[in-house]
Order: structure tokens, then C-alpha cells, then sequence
């Protein structure tokens, strides 16, 4: 991608930034603030393509420690967000869309398990 | 295994990064929130596969490793976390994103010889260092493993100049030569700057400067994506930046700061300096029973919870004090101050986690006019957010913010721990007024005490 293009995605991210969250209630100021955190967690998808390009022991093992990094806050974020927000819901519906934020961790934790040889099967089963 | 097409990898991230604009989107109301928050997740659990079948990447194994331990350490943390310590994991979380994205940053150095895109490595370098710094200062704060007051040494504002010219001439170094050497050198200068940053900043002004760093750690991250030619990483980046700029905004006014004023302020000396002394002027204490009584006769009692309601966990107390004084006849209401316990928003949570209803949390602007009307204003555990020395004395480090007028009301009982003064360490004029009384102890210790004889009425 081009400068010019490059720069366009900026600024009209800024404004879709500013515009989404500007009539907030100072109520939802926490739970906005962690699910904005989790979201710039995806830094995830830059430590993995690193990772995955190292040939050098050293860039490895650091590339590796910017995925776990990355994933306790991509992760973690998104969980402890669902908390807060299950505290918000009630009573009744607590339950069910807890296990949606669950489901996501033990999704991406769950890609490390079937790591005897299958774990690009594993990957394949859960992307389709 | 097949790979995807560009095509199709740029599709797939462009619907990752549509869900994120949802999920702002739906977290900034309450009926959505829960859904815009799932729907965040569901677009980084698509952008983490699809990356896998994006190019051919060395090492999946070991990746997968790395991915399951981050899990296996975020989500106990993440499900197990006290309500009230979320600011602190909030931080780290923070923090450790800006860790990652320096370190990736820091990879990539070798594989570009561009002027331009050498730059936004160092950009993310920097950002990413004074962002995992910062936040690691917050956090520090916030548990009280260092002091919540302003720390600051003479001639530290040179200090903070010497680094960041330091940064400046490292970064430049780092674009002209492509240097590992320089570029290690402005990770830690970038580190120090984050320490300075923080350092300075008064305990109650913490959580605006969480949100500060996490929009820095969001412009870290679309530098990243500049770096490594990604535009779901630009994009995600870009929006949690903006947003996180317009957030600390928002969150700075509901306090009645400015953010270059938290930043600054302290430096200009004096000014956020307050009172560490017990003060030992004297006060009226009160029993259980006489607070009961004040309670159960009243016709208007508003309570104005705090962070002492939220460290002794009495909020399901408080709630059941409430049921009880309604099933009297009482009219109860919670006045909710922005940043009443650790975070804006966060009393708002721990009172939904007791079942506190929706319809009696009443914000500031709505309960302030009606604080003249009011027959006891019970504050428990609060301190700094109903101080009058906000409006009163120009010389107060909180002069400025908004509170909560409870002098106005007729009675004021508070419920404290000790004189000690709140997390701003300056000290509150309304303890001594005659018409305050004070019950001291532990908040949820005394809430039951007073329960208990509420219902012996």
C-alpha cells in the first residue's frame, strides 16, 4: 500500500474512532476503556507474523515472548471486559453470553493443545 | 496446507477490523455493551487465524505454545480478579501490549532499510517502552506497592528533558543507521520517560492516565502496522488511539482536569502538595444505633458510596441497608460520583454485581440539586469526591472537580475507616462541620452494624 493510501485508513480511522465513542456515558467509561485495550491486544497478529518469519534462536524466543505478551492482553482484555459488563446485564441473563467471552479464550487456547503433530489441522478446524 | 490469496487475507482482516468498530460502537451504551464486546472478540479470534493461513510461517508449534500459555496466564487472572483490583489488571494489560508491540517493533528493524518505515519503528519502539512503563507505575500505584502521592525529585523536570532529547537523538540515530545498539539504547530511554511520566502524577488522577497510555499503546500499534505493512494492525490501532484520546478527554472533564494538568501539574510544585498529618481537630462520633435511628426516621437518605465501600467489599451490605430502609418507608437513593472508587465507572459496576437496581444510581448533575432536600446523606468510604474544598479553595490540588454536594443536606453521617485523608491526601473541612457525625470502622463492619440495628427499630 501506498503513503497516500496508508495515510486515508488513518484519518478516516480517527474519525470513526472519535465519532463511535464520543456521546458515551460516564458509566460505560471502564468497561470502554478495557475493550479498547483488548482490541489493540490483535498487536497479537504482528508478534505471530515475526515469530513465524524468525530463523535466529534469539529473534525467536523474544518474538515468542511478544506473542504471549500479546495474547495475556488480547485475551485477558476481553474476559475481564465480559466480567464487568455481566455485572451490568442483571441477574437473569448472566450466564449465557459469559460463555461466549470463554468460548473465545479456550477457542485460542485451545489451538495450542493438539500440538502432536496436528496442530495446523486443529488451526484449519477452527478457522472454517 | 493452502494459503489464502492477498485478496482474501485483506477481506477477512477488513471484517476483523469492522467487528472492533462495532464493538466501540456497542460498548458505548449499555443494552449493547455485552454484545459489542463479543463481537471484538469474535473479529481478533478471525484475524489471529486468518494470519496463520495468511503467508508461510516458520515455527507454528512453538507460536501455538506461546499462544496457550498467554491464555493459560490471562484468563484465570482475567476470571478470578476482585472487582475492585480491575483498574490495576486493566493497567497491566495495557502495559503488556505496549511491551509486545516494542518488541516486535524492535524485530523488524533488520528487515527494513525504508526512511520512513524505519521511523515508525522507532515511534513504536518509544511509545510501546513509555506505554509498558507507565503502566507498570499505575499498576504500582494502585495496589499501593508505591506511594499514590505525587513522587518527584529536584530537578526532574531536566531529567525528563535530558531523556527525551536522548530519545530524540537515539530515534534519529536509529533511522539514519538501522542500528540494534541505538535502537536498545531508546528502548530504555523510552522505559525511563514512562517512569518519569507517571511518576509525578497524583494517585487520583491515575485512571485518566491509564486511559492516556492506552491510547498510546493504540498509536504504538498502527505504527506496528506501518511497520510490518498491515492494515488490520493500522486500522485496530488508528480507532483505539482516537478513541482512547477522546476517552481520557471526556474522563478528564468529568473530573474537572486537564490532561496536560494531571501530566504537568506536578511540576509546577506546590500545587498538588497536600496534607499527609492525621489531622487532630476535633470531630463527632457516632454509634451504630444512633445512625440507625438518624436512618430509619429520615424520609430521604441518599448514599454516596467510595472506594472504603469497595476495598471492604460491603457493597452487597450497603445494598441490603438500602432494601431495609425502603421496606420503612425510607426514600434511598445512590449518588454516583464519575470517578467514584478506583475508575470512572467502576462504582457503577460493584453496586450492579449486588443487585443495587438501575432506577435508584442517580449521577451527579441529577442528584446535586436535590442534596437540599435530603435528610441524611450517608457517605461510606468516600472522601475527596464530597470534599467542598473542590469549590471552595483555589489553592486544593482537587479545586475544580465536581463533587457531590452533600453539605447541603440536612445530616451528614460518614462511615470511615480513620481520619486518615483520602487517595488526593488532602483533608476535608466537612468532617468538622457540626452537623457531620462520624461512625468510624471498617465500612462493610459498620454498614452490618447499622443494618443490624436498623432492623431493631
Amino acid at each position: 500500500m501506498g503513503p497516500v493510501a496508508l495515510l486515508t485508513v488513518v484519518v478516516l480511522a480517527v474519525f470513526v474512532g472519535f465519532e463511535v465513542v464520543s456521546k458515551v456515558t460516564s458509566k460505560l467509561h471502564t468497561p470502554l476503556m478495557s475493550g479498547a485495550n483488548a482490541i489493540h491486544g490483535i498487536i497479537l497478529v504482528g508478534a505471530i507474523i515475526v515469530a513465524g518469519q524468525a530463523s535466529d534462536p534469539w529473534v525467536l524466543g523474544i518474538a515468542l515472548l511478544a506473542v504471549v505478551l500479546a495474547t495475556v492482553n488480547l485475551v485477558g482484555g476481553f474476559v475481564v471486559t465480559d466480567r464487568m459488563l455481566e455485572m451490568f446485564s442483571g441477574h437473569k441473563r448472566a450466564r449465557t453470553p459469559a460463555s461466549t467471552g470463554a468460548a473465545t479464550a479456550g477457542g485460542t487456547a485451545g489451538t495450542g493443545h493438539p500440538g502432536d503433530g496436528g496442530s495446523g489441522g486443529g488451526v484449519a478446524g477452527e478457522g472454517r | 496446507m493452502s494459503l489464502l490469496t492477498p485478496e482474501w487475507t485483506a477481506l477477512l482482516y477488513l471484517a476483523a477490523a469492522v467487528c472492533f468498530i462495532l464493538a466501540l460502537k456497542g460498548l458505548s451504551s449499555p443494552r449493547t455493551a455485552r454484545r459489542g464486546n463479543a463481537i471484538g472478540a469474535a473479529g481478533a479470534l478471525l484475524a489471529v487465524v486468518t494470519v496463520f493461513f495468511s503467508a508461510r510461517l516458520e515455527n507454528i508449534p512453538l507460536i501455538l505454545v506461546a499462544i496457550a500459555v498467554g491464555s493459560a496466564i490471562a484468563v484465570p487472572v482475567a476470571r478470578r480478579v476482585q472487582m475492585t483490583q480491575m483498574p490495576q489488571l486493566v493497567a497491566l494489560f495495557n502495559g503488556v501490549g505496549g511491551g509486545a508491540a516494542a518488541l516486535v517493533a524492535v524485530l523488524e528493524l533488520g528487515h527494513n532499510e525504508d526512511p520512513w518505515v524505519r521511523l515508525a519503528v522507532v515511534f513504536t519502539m518509544l511509545v510501546g517502552a513509555v506505554s509498558f512503563a507507565g503502566s507498570a507505575v499505575t499498576v504500582g500505584k494502585l495496589q499501593e506497592l508505591i506511594s499514590t502521592r505525587p513522587l518527584l525529585f529536584p530537578g526532574m523536570p531536566w531529567v525528563m528533558g535530558a531523556v527525551l532529547l536522548g530519545a530524540v537523538i537515539s530515534g534519529g540515530l536509529v533511522v539514519l543507521t538501522g542500528s540494534l545498539g541505538f535502537s536498545l539504547a531508546l528502548l530504555g530511554l523510552g522505559l525511563a520517560a514512562g517512569l518519569l511520566l507517571v511518576l509525578p502524577v497524583g494517585g487520583a488522577d491515575v485512571p485518566i492516565v491509564i486511559s492516556l497510555l492506552n491510547a498510546f499503546t493504540g498509536l504504538a500499534v498502527a505504527a506496528s502496522g506501518v511497520v510490518l505493512g498491515n492494515v488490520l494492525l493500522l486500522v485496530a490501532g488508528t480507532l483505539v488511539g482516537a478513541s482512547g484520546t477522546i476517552l481520557t478527554k471526556v474522563m478528564a472533564s468529568a473530573m474537572g482536569r486537564g490532561v496536560a494538568g494531571i501530566l504537568f501539574g506536578a511540576f509546577k510544585g506546590g500545587s498538588t502538595a497536600g496534607s499527609t498529618a492525621l489531622s487532630d481537630r476535633p470531630v463527632r462520633c457516632s454509634s451504630p444505633e444512633d445512625v440507625a435511628v438518624q436512618l430509619g426516621y429520615a424520609q430521604r437518605v441518599v448514599i454516596v458510596p467510595g472506594y472504603g465501600l469497595a476495598v471492604a467489599q460491603g457493597q452487597h451490605t450497603v445494598a441490603e441497608l438500602a432494601t431495609a430502609l425502603a421496606a420503612r418507608g425510607v426514600e434511598v437513593v445512590f449518588a454516583i460520583h464519575p470517578v467514584a472508587g478506583r475508575m470512572p465507572g467502576h462504582m457503577n459496576v460493584l453496586l450492579a454485581e449486588a443487585n443495587v437496581p438501575y432506577e435508584s444510581l442517580r449521577e451527579l448533575a441529577e442528584v446535586n440539586p436535590e442534596f437540599a432536600n435530603t435528610d441524611i446523606a450517608l457517605v461510606v468510604g468516600a472522601n475527596d469526591v464530597v470534599n467542598p474544598a473542590a469549590k471552595s479553595s483555589p489553592g486544593s490540588p482537587i479545586y475544580g472537580m465536581p463533587i457531590l454536594e452533600v453539605v447541603q443536606a440536612q445530616q451528614v453521617v460518614f462511615l470511615k475507616r480513620s481520619m486518615r485523608p483520602g487517595f488526593a491526601g488532602i483533608e476535608n473541612e466537612l468532617l468538622h462541620d457540626p452537623k457531620t457525625t462520624l461512625l468510624f470502622g471498617d465500612a462493610k463492619d459498620s454498614l452490618a452494624r447499622v443494618l443490624g440495628a436498623v432492623k431493631a427499630l
